[in-house]
C-alpha cells in the first residue's frame, strides 16, 4: 500500500488537538492532473502537516479470458492527501488532494459524497488533463470553481479564452492563484465559498 | 517498535481481515471521513491495539480519516473499528454537516467568516 512508512506519526501531536467544542465538519476536495500543486496547496492553507488516507478500490476486469468461473477483479488504492482548518471554536474544514492518477477518484464515492464543492486545480501547460475531471464533477453534480496555478513557464491566456478552451458556463468562477501562497490559496477557498453562496440565494427557474 | 513487527506486511489483506474481524463494514452507521469522533472512555487493558490506539487519540474530536492516517489503515477499515466503538459506546460520533444538493448559506457564511480570518 501507499503509506509514507517513514513520516506519518503514529498519533496526533498534542499541538494537533481540535478544540474540544468542535462540532460540525466540513469537507472540499481538490481535484487536477498530476503535478498540478493540489498537496501543495493542501499544505500551504493546512494547520496540521498534511497526513494520507486511502482507500482500495475494486472493479470487475472488463474484457479479460474466462479463466475456469475464477473472477477477475483489480484492486486498485485511491491515496488521498488531506489537511485541515479550524474556522471557529465548533467549526472545522478538511481538504482533500488527489495525488494518484484523476479517473480513479471518482470511484471513491464517499470522498465527494457530501463535500461542498470541489476546486479543480489547472496548469495551462496541460490544459487537457483537466478535461476529463471536469466531466466528473459536472456529472455528479458536484458544484466547482477553476483555479489557475500560476508556474513561472506557464503561458498567460485570458480568462475569456480559457473558458472557452475548459467549455465552461459562464456563471462557473476561474481565478488565478498561486498554490504555494497561503493567502493566495485561502482566496481560492473564499471564491468557491462566495459561488457556493450565490448558487443557494438564486432562485432555481420554474419548469415550464 | 518497529523490529518485532518488520516482518509484518502493513497492508497485507491478512492484517486487515484479523483487525476487523473479516468485516468490510455494515450499513448501520453512515461513517464520513470527516466523521469526528470523541472518546467516551479510557483504553481498558486487554484490547485490541488499534481500538485502544483510536480511545487514546480521541480525547480530542478526531475525523476518521484522520484516524485513519495515523493508524495506516485504509478509510474502510478505520471505519469497520470506529463503528465498533459507537456499537459499545465507547466514542461518540459527530456526524459531519452533509451537503445534499446545496450546503446551507448560514453553514457557507460560518466558512467564510472562518477563511476571512485566516
Amino acid at each position: 500500500m501507499g503509506f509514507p512508512s517513514s513520516e506519518a506519526p503514529a498519533e496526533p501531536r498534542a499541538q494537533d488537538a481540535l478544540a474540544p467544542s468542535v462540532n460540525t465538519a466540513v469537507k472540499i476536495v481538490i481535484v487536477g492532473g498530476f503535478g498540478v500543486g493540489k498537496t501543495t496547496m493542501v499544505g500551504a492553507v493546512s494547520e496540521i502537516r498534511p497526513l494520507t488516507t486511502e482507500e482500495t478500490m475494486t472493479q470487475a476486469g472488463v474484457g479479460v479470458d474466462d479463466l475456469a468461473g475464477v473472477e477477475q477483479k483489480t484492486a486498485t488504492t485511491v491515496a488521498m492527501d488531506f489537511g485541515r482548518i479550524s474556522l471557529s471554536d465548533q467549526l472545522v474544514l478538511y481538504l482533500f488532494g488527489t495525488p494518484g492518477q484523476e479517473r480513479f477518484w471518482f470511484l471513491w464515492d464517499g470522498l465527494f459524497q457530501g463535500a461542498l464543492g470541489a476546486v479543480v486545480l489547472i496548469d495551462t501547460r496541460r490544459l487537457a488533463a483537466s478535461f476529463d475531471v471536469l466531466g466528473q464533477l459536472e456529472e455528479r453534480g458536484v458544484p466547482f470553481i477553476v483555479a489557475i496555478n500560476a508556474f513561472p513557464d506557464s503561458p498567460a491566456h485570458p480568462v475569456s479564452q480559457l473558458r472557452t478552451a475548459l467549455d465552461l458556463p459562464e456563471s462557473v468562477p476561474i481565478v488565478n492563484c498561486d498554490a504555494r501562497s497561503r493567502a493566495s490559496s485561502r482566496d481560492v477557498l473564499l471564491s468557491l465559498m462566495r459561488y457556493l453562496f450565490t448558487l443557494t440565494t438564486t432562485p432555481v427557474p420554474e419548469p415550464l | 517498535m518497529t523490529g518485532a513487527h518488520a516482518s509484518w506486511d502493513e497492508g497485507s489483506p491478512e492484517r486487515l481481515y484479523v483487525i476487523t474481524g473479516g468485516r468490510s463494514g455494515g450499513a448501520a452507521v453512515t461513517l464520513d471521513l470527516v466523521t469526528l469522533i470523541v472518546s467516551r472512555s479510557a483504553p481498558q487493558p486487554g484490547m485490541q491495539p488499534e481500538q485502544a490506539a483510536i480511545l487514546r487519540m480521541c480525547q480530542y474530536p478526531l475525523s476518521i480519516a484522520e484516524i485513519s492516517a495515523y493508524l495506516r489503515l485504509p478509510f474502510s477499515a478505520a471505519a469497520v473499528l470506529v463503528a465498533d466503538l459507537i456499537a459499545d459506546r465507547r466514542v461518540e460520533a459527530r456526524a459531519p454537516v452533509m451537503a445534499t444538493s446545496l450546503p446551507d448559506p448560514e453553514l457557507l457564511k460560518a466558512v467564510m467568516y472562518g477563511l476571512s480570518k485566516l
